[in-house]
């Protein structure tokens, strides 16, 4: 089967491998922290994780190394890291299997990140309902304090750092960077407006870094491998490493495959998820989680980098891949993720918070059978007054599912539409729905 | 007595973690919520005075977020996570079943006030969907017959073996292992 390499996954996918802190240091676990910390320059560990093209794992794919870069050099105060474990994005899982099956690479991406950074303090924001995972975190904390891997004066190096598990409450938005800060700050999770940006006004206020799991996870690899090594694999140049994806839907073997980013949707489908669960075939995919455009077959030999998705009208975000099969319905898919979105919205903002309700309810009326022609304007102009009208990205992401399934399967709609009009079945909305 | 001071060591280590006392907020409910089942008002009076913040700074905090409940739920609460990626693999069937077998719909409880059905968006588990959530637990891969056993364990034991452990999916396959 995988005829490349895995590096986040490998030491899970060893027969016995539990995770624990004597496991994970025979894989040459800690080696990085080992060689880094008091060895290397701060500066030149940022140097590094720039050279080698490492972007955000969580969904914009930022440079992790130039948001780094971003921090004050001569602020003098505290500076914070934050793991965004909060994982919610629709189609994503990867993350709680590298915290549940290998929390020590993630602890050692930590304190590689803290030490680049000189934060010395961490905190793991992940979302609440991953009870399991927050403890199997917390253990390996201890495991790793006790070793002198975390703490004061990390292995007699004089550097300190103190990293903290922090559960979130069920809030999608809280993944998005600024509303986990508030959200760490004991606050409802409103995403803050940028500028500032958190690399001078984070966390109380002070420089802060926030990073997804997957992308601290990479970071032990880089250091003992060097960016070189990582520059190579994937994409490059601006697509390097892998990608953990999480394929679920209709496909016969869903879950996650780690593969160097590039490879295509058909080959992620057909050869790693071991293909379409029926003899039905492939009606639409979303690429990059919920909040990434739909796209169709004609995109199956796609790469899944992150310009090429881009190009192809969507985006690699998070790495959610979802498969749907011919006889879906891709009304009631829109609607299904848009029911998310309305869930989801935290209400800072009117277009957003007023808008998903109306997209919904459109939604539902057209699904119903009791839409009218003009609904389809009205939904694509109150996609156009969300998009880009928003504090965070949150009102982009919402009208992704509409717009890319008018686009790609306008007819679906119209056909509703009709059979709504054919069956005289359109009754005006009942007073004060609305 | 309070159940600030039934928890005293666990709200100072709390406490320690964090230079500004409000960031202990949402630990300090979890610590209510498991006491109680839910936050009460005086559960929220109580931490207000001991962060320093009024009642509203409390209260604005708690209904933001949709895993504090505010009134008492079923001992089992049931969370059958309904987005589009469970909905594709069949979590509305799943819902039926439930509808079925406890006679409630989400949003109620059974009036013996062991379960609690609610219907949630993704809890990120979405490769080994249809899924739920049972208090801390995830139960995965969701078939009628597992469900069955699940409801039946839960209410002669309270707890299931059937629950998720530390993730992973696909496992690999023996000829795979140590690649």
């Amino acid at each position: 089967m995988p005829q490349h390499e895995l590096i986040l996954l490998k030491n899970m996918m060893q027969p016995g491998y539990t995770g624990s802190l004597p496991d994970y240091e025979k894989t040459g676990g800690y080696q990085a922290v080992r060689n880094t910390l008091g060895k290397i320059a701060p500066a030149d560990v940022t140097a590094i994780v720039r050279k080698s093209g490492l972007r955000g794992r969580g969904g914009a794919g930022f440079p992790t190394g130039v948001k780094w870069g971003f921090l004050p050099k001569d602020y003098q105060g505290p500076r914070y890291l934050c793991c965004n474990a909060d994982e919610s994005e629709p189609g994503t899982f990867k993350d709680r299997q590298l915290m549940e099956r290998d929390p020590h690479q993630v602890l050692e991406g930590i304190l590689l990140a803290c030490y680049a950074i000189g934060a010395e303090s961490a905190y793991i924001y992940i979302r609440g309902e991953m009870v399991l995972g927050s403890r199997i975190l917390e253990h390996a904390i201890d495991e790793a304090r006790a070793a002198g891997y975390i703490g004061k004066n990390i292995l007699g190096t004089g550097i300190h750092a103190d990293v903290w598990v922090h559960r979130g409450a069920g809030a999608y938005i809280c993944g998005e960077e600024t509303a986990l800060l508030e959200s760490l700050e004991g606050k409802r999770g409103l995403p803050r407006i940028k500028p500032p940006f958190p690399a001078t006004h984070g966390l109380y206020n002070k420089p802060t870094v926030v990073n997804n799991v997957e992308t601290l996870a990479n970071l032990p690899h880089i250091m003992n491998r060097g960016p070189e090594w990582f520059a190579a694999i994937g994409s490059p140049p601006k697509s390097t490493g892998t990608r953990v994806f999480c394929v679920s839907g209709h496909v016969k073997r869903p879950g996650n495959y780690e593969v160097p980013m590039g490879v295509t949707v058909r080959e992620l489908v057909y050869e790693h998820a071991g293909g379409m669960r029926s003899d039905k075939p492939m009606k639409a995919f979303i690429p990059g989680g919920a909040s990434a455009p739909f796209l169709t077959p004609a995109h199956l030999d796609v790469k899944l980098d992150f310009e090429h998705v881009a190009t192809a009208g969507s985006m690699l975000g998070s790495g959610g891949v979802t498969i749907m099969e011919e006889g879906t319905s891709m009304v009631w898919a829109a609607l299904r993720l848009m029911e998310f979105f309305y869930h989801e919205s935290c209400g800072k903002c009117s277009p957003c918070r007023e808008g998903s309700s109306w997209l919904v309810q459109t939604l539902r009326r057209i699904l119903a059978k009791r839409g009218r022609m003009e609904d389809l304007e009205t939904l694509l102009d109150l996609c156009k007054n969300i998009a880009g009208r928003t504090v965070c990205a949150f009102g982009d992401a919402e009208v992704a599912p509409i717009q890319s399934t008018l686009k790609h399967w306008r007819q679906e709609y119209v056909d509703l539409i009709h059979e709504a009009e054919a069956a005289n079945l359109i009754k005006p909305e009942p007073v004060g729905r609305h | 007595m309070t159940f600030l001071d039934k928890h005293k060591n666990d709200i100072a280590e709390i406490l320690s973690r964090y230079p500004v006392k409000r960031s202990a907020l949402i630990p300090l409910l979890y610590i209510a919520q498991r006491d109680q089942g839910y936050v009460s008002e005086t559960a929220m009076k109580e931490i207000a005075r001991l962060l320093g913040l009024t009642p509203p700074q409390v209260y604005e905090t708690v209904t933001f977020y949709t895993m504090f409940n505010l009134k008492p739920v079923g001992k089992f609460h049931i969370q059958v996570c309904k987005s589009l990626m469970c909905a594709l693999v069949g979590s509305d069937t799943m819902i039926g079943w439930i509808k079925t077998k406890l006679g409630i719909a989400p949003g109620e409880s059974t009036t013996d006030g062991l379960f609690t059905l609610s219907a949630v968006e993704c809890l990120a588990a979405c490769g080994t969907g249809p899924m739920m959530q049972i208090n801390e637990d995830y139960y995965e891969r969701v078939t009628e017959d597992k469900l069955d056993r699940i409801l039946a364990d839960l209410r002669s034991t309270g707890t299931s073996a059937l629950k998720s452990g530390p993730f992973m999916w696909p496992e690999p396959a023996p000829s795979e292992q140590g690649a």
